[in-house]
Order: C-alpha cells, then structure tokens, then sequence
C-alpha cells in the first residue's frame, strides 16, 4: 500500500495501559466484513469504546478528550491474536502512525510496518515513565525520530532508542513497501520456483 | 567432512530462501497459500490498483469458512456483506484462475482443515494463510505460519514473502499421558507454563515421545495453538504416521512420486546436537484436562485445581484483575461445579473427526442438560460426512444434540453463531479474547472431553469422571 514517508513525528499520544490487548479487542471479527481497507477506523476498539446501544462509554480512553495525537501508547505484548490487518488499518484510519509498547506480537508488528505504522518498542521502564509523563501532562509531546531511532519525552529530554531493520527503515523513510521490493526481483524468484521440490 | 547439525525449522526454511537481505528479511518462496473470504478481498484490491497478476494461480487454494452460516447452506446468505465477501471470492479467484471451494462444493471448510484433508499440505512445504491459525499445518513438518493482507498482496503477486528468520524453541513432551488427557490439554498447558506472550518471536518445534504418540489430528490441535503463546507457528517431525495419513490423498503425490517423497520427508528431522535459542521439557503425566478461566489462552489451568491468584502468576496485576471481572470469577475458587449456558465444539483446533469421536464418546448413553445450547459444527463436509458414517449423528441426535454445517462459526462469531453476552461458552476453539465469540461473551476454552462433559451436566465437570 502506497502510505505516507515517515521521518520524524511529534504529538501527544493516548496511553492504554492495558497488557496483551489483542487484535480481537482492537477490531472485533463482526466488523470485518468490508471488502476496502477504510473506515475501519470507526469500529477501533468497539466494545472497549462503546456500550451495546453504541453510547460512547466514558471511562475509555478514546472518548476522553484530553487525550489525542498521532501516538498510541500500549501495554505489554500489543497486537496478539489473529493475523487480521484490519487491526492495524483501524489504528492508521483512525490517525494513529506509531504504536508505543514494551513487547509487540510479531504478526501485528509486520502488518503495521507493511501499511506504514511505525512500531517502537521501549524497554519496560521507559514505557512506564511515558505513561506517568501522560499521566501528569495529557498534551505531553513525544518526539520518534525514525533516522536517529529514538523517541524522546520533550518535557524531561528523557529519551530511548529502538530497534528496526535498516531494510524496513529504508522502506518507511521513503513510503515504499515490500510489493515494489518483490516486483523488481521477480525474474530471479520466478527460477527459483521453477527449480522449487513444490 | 561431518555437515553442521541442522534443525528441522532451519532444513525447511533455508531451502525456500530466494535471497537474504543484510540487516533485513529473507525473501521467502511460498509453496501453498490458501486465502479465504475475508482477509483476501484487499489483497486482490491491491493487485488491480497496481495492475499485477498472481504468478503462480495453482499454488494458491481458496475455501470460504469465516463468515459463512452454518445452518441452511443452501439458502442465499441473508446478511448483505457477508454475501458481498463470499461473491468477490468468488469473482476474485475466477478471474485469476485459482481454485475456490465455495459454499455448497462437497470440498468446503474451514481452510486449515480442508487443505491437510486434501493433501495440499505436505512435510517441508512453507504455507501461509491471511489466518494465524495456519500454524496447523505445522503438524506435517511445514513451515506455516499467518500472514496479514499485505501479504496476501505479496504472495499473490511474487509467491514470496519478506521475514526476518525466526528464533528456534524446542518443547519436548515425554513420559505417559494419563486418561482423559487429549492433544489439547497438551497444548493448554504448554501455553499455561510460557504465557500467551512466552513464544513470541520464535518457532517452534515440539518433541518428544507424547507428540510421536499422537494422530495427525492430535498433532494438528497441538501446532494450531502455537500463535495463542505467540510464536509465528510450530512444527513437528514427519514419520510413518504422517506418511499414512498422506497417503491416498486427492492431491498426495502418487507411484514413483511418492517413494520419491517419502525418501525426502524421511531426511526432515532435527539432527543430534542441534542446540536451540530456548528449549522446555515437560512430563505428560502432569498433564490433567485443561480450562481456562481468563481472557488469554495462557490463563487456562488444570480442571480440578484453583483459579490462581495475581500475586501467583507472572502479569501485570490490572490486567488480571480487568480480566478475572470480566469473566465473573474470584480468586482461588474451582473452575468445577460452575454452571455454563453453551457449549462449541469445532473450528480449525477442534473440528476434525477424532474430536467428534471424542465428544460423542461421553454423550453416547447421556442427554444433553436441558439449560445448554450447544452448537456442534464439523470442520468440513468431509468431516460432516465422516460423522454420519461412523454412526456418531445418531448418538448426537439420541443425546438431545444437533448437528450444524461447516465453518468457523462461533469460533471467531462473525456469522450468526455469537455467545450471547454475560454467557459462558465451553469452547473447544482456540480464543478466549474479550467478546470473541461475541460480544460480553465468556469462553472457556477446553478439549472436546471437557466441552462433552460440560454439555451433559450443564456445570464444569471433568471428564474423568464419565468415562470408564
């Protein structure tokens, strides 16, 4: 998918302070029955943000507005669960461009980075002071800068670095994907597969 | 010259290596990829805006299963999305030559359950899925493993992916399981003891003399839930069991082919002295019926012990507690005796016939309690077919039970086949999210033993004590 480059992002963020909240929780299974990849948005953490007669429920997170930005701040293991994308289109349709977590599951990870989320995961320590900076400053900006790798609290300068391929980097740097990568090689895949036992 | 000692993840995934990237992944050629109706529809999208074909149309197998109803078949799908999704499968995979089992074809099912019984899935392919339950084909010695749509996108239009290669875990499992312990309990412990984050980022291979034992079906359950502890999948050996269940198959190699595969199936096995990044041992006579009392799969305990308490396992104690509330239960109080509202049994870890064998095994002579619903839903026609035949129906039909048609159904409750909310499910599924299997749903995930015995007594039963 053709996404926006990514290089360095400044914003507040939403802290969810929530561990291994998993795909089905970020998008239920009853709203993926759409055959485009927008307006997932919406449904993003249905039955976490709504009650049944789809009253907004006021303690989430979402609904406060104190809270916005381009950030989304997780608990650990962010992502577990089923394989669908569309958790991670809801998280970019809704206007999230990076997750923050001490731990990612690795199939939400890869599906973020393949439509242009930038994940981050920061040890344990570091996430808990981001989520204590929120907590004492709602509007506290943090700083991910994707060529340096770090992201920053702006407040205190306290600060972190990630870890990323230098593949993956380079792809979110200048908006490609993994589909460009694979057309430009598909003379070489194609007598690979012909020589393949399968 | 003695070769380095090499595993059996290593063996199958450096034979499929197109090119390596320093500092990034390895482009990886996909053998078979099933696609199903709700995680491709983007992906064909994504070929048409960018006007790619698919490389290779007969290495990609197409079934409907997800958002399919399970009663009435043959009756148009009433809810207009649904039937939105089942027709772009259909329309998708027409244009592009790939073969569809849709609603109705005697070959529909759930994906992971069709492909193995049709033998598409054969020992040291790669095999990807827009499902995360894909690591079911792991059972024959596959790397398989979900995939987002993406990379659907990707497998269609190259028959490769880009993955960093996977760390290497190995879980062995010996010693005598005692009666009453199925394939599943097996696999609920592992997750109970590594936590539903413990294998992330690494494959796994499970050995040992407990999986050896094992049916094909059994290995299938096993490596179907290796995602519920976060690993990409999980894998197991292939040996004689393996080959007889292969043998035969629509699509299995036949005549010289076949010796031929065989002598190379043979050579995929984890050599002596292979040292792996994480290895657990485990004894089989530990294991009792499994049940989870949580919101993760890794929440799940041994049926006659205590819920735990926070301070006694190793989480964050909010989420635990956010947890333990939503699903109505307290601290250190039993699992049995509590009373259940429904009870499922199918889906991809659960849907193959030894688990209605199994099911029917303690209803046979009982009925069903009058307060439980229960949906039972084979996880193919095959299957289906395989029930009438062996006469299991007509126990189910004596016992009070019906039996549905194939799907995913109640597993991930996208179709009509929701939990109703506050209602607590004994599933033989593989999830226990919040709202899973519908929303304010509260699933207990179990084997086929445990959700018969549960069907019968209305309560949380152990299943020992029904069978002689």
């Amino acid at each position: 998918m053709a996404y926006d480059k990514f290089t360095v992002l400044t914003s507040s963020a939403v802290p969810l302070p929530i561990e291994n909240v998993d795909t089905d929780q970020i998008i239920p299974a009853r709203f993926l029955k759409a055959t485009k990849r927008e307006g997932f948005g919406d449904n993003l953490f249905r039955d976490w943000r709504y009650n049944g007669d789809d009253t907004p429920k006021q303690d989430f997170v979402l609904n406060n507005d104190i809270y916005s930005g381009q950030i989304l701040v997780g608990g650990k293991n962010f992502g577990s669960g089923s394989s669908r994308e569309h958790a991670a289109w809801a998280i970019y349709d809704y206007g999230f461009r990076c997750v923050v977590s001490s731990f990612f599951a690795d199939i939400f990870k890869n599906n973020s980075m393949n439509i242009g989320i930038l994940p981050v995961q920061v040890s344990e320590d570091f996430l808990d002071r981001i989520f204590k900076a929120i907590e004492a400053d709602p509007q506290t900006q943090l700083e991910v800068d994707l060529s340096k790798q770090t992201i920053t609290i702006l407040s205190t300068g306290d600060s972190e670095s990630f870890d990323i391929n230098s593949y993956k980097k380079h792809n979110l740097t200048n908006g490609f994907d993994d589909i460009d990568y694979l057309q430009a090689m598909k003379e070489e895949i194609s007598t690979f597969a012909q020589n393949s036992r399968y | 010259m003695s070769s380095k000692p090499t595993s059996l993840f290593d063996k199958v995934w450096d034979a499929h290596v197109v090119r390596s990237i320093a500092d990034g992944p390895d482009v990886l050629l996909i053998d078979r990829h099933f696609i199903h109706e709700v995680t491709s529809p983007v992906a064909f999208l994504g070929l048409k805006t960018r006007n790619l074909g698919v490389m290779f149309p007969d290495r990609t197998f197409a079934t409907a299963d997800h958002n399919t109803p399970t009663i009435n078949q043959h009756l148009p799908v009433a809810d207009p999305l649904s039937a939105n999704q089942l027709r772009a499968l259909e329309e998708n995979t027409s244009s592009y030559g790939i073969s569809h089992w849709g609603l109705g074809n005697p070959k529909n099912g759930i994906v992971h359950v069709v492909g193995p019984e049709n033998g598409i899935t054969l020992p040291g392919m790669t095999i990807v899925c827009g499902d995360s339950h894909t690591s079911t084909h792991g059972a024959f010695g596959c790397i398989a493993f979900g995939i987002g749509t993406s990379e659907v996108e990707m497998v269609l239009s190259s028959q490769c992916i880009m993955q960093p290669k996977a760390k290497k875990m190995r879980i062995n499992v010996n010693g005598n399981m005692s009666k009453g312990v199925t394939p599943k309990d097996v696999v609920l412990y592992i997750i109970s003891k590594l936590t539903a984050a413990g294998a992330t980022g690494y494959f796994v291979e499970y050995a040992g003399s407990v999986f050896e034992n094992m049916s094909m079906e059994g290995r299938m359950t096993v490596c179907n839930m290796s995602i519920e502890m976060g690993a990409r999948g999980g894998m197991i050996a292939p040996d004689e069991t393996t080959f007889n269940y292969i043998k035969g198959r629509e699509k299995a190699p036949k005549g010289q082919a076949w010796d031929d595969a065989v002598e190379y199936w043979k050579t995929l096995k984890t050599d002596e002295g292979v040292v792996f990044d994480k290895e657990y041992n485990f004894d089989g006579a530990d294991i009792e019926p499994m049940i989870t009392y949580g919101t993760n799969p890794g929440m799940g305990m041994g049926i006659s012990q205590l819920i735990p308490t926070a301070a006694d396992i190793d989480a964050g104690k909010a989420s635990f507690a956010k947890s333990l509330q939503y699903m109505g239960f307290t601290e250190s109080e039993p699992m049995l005796g509590k009373k259940i509202d429904y009870v499922f049994i199918g889906s991809c870890t659960n849907g193959r016939i030894e688990d209605f064998r199994a099911f029917a095994s303690v209803v046979k002579g009982r009925k069903k309690a009058d307060h439980v619903t229960a949906w039972i839903v084979p996880g193919s026609h095959v299957v289906e077919a395989q029930i009438r035949e062996e006469g299991i129906y007509d126990i189910l039909i004596e016992a009070g039970f019906e039996l549905r048609q194939p799907g995913c159904s109640a597993c991930l409750a996208m179709n009509d086949d929701k939990i109703p909310a506050g209602k607590y499910a004994v599933s033989t599924s593989n999830r226990n999210f919040e709202g899973r299997q519908g929303p304010g749903a509260r699933t207990l995930l179990a084997s086929p033993l445990v959700a018969a015995a549960a069907a019968v007594t209305g309560i949380v039963t152990d299943p020992r004590t029904l069978i002689a």
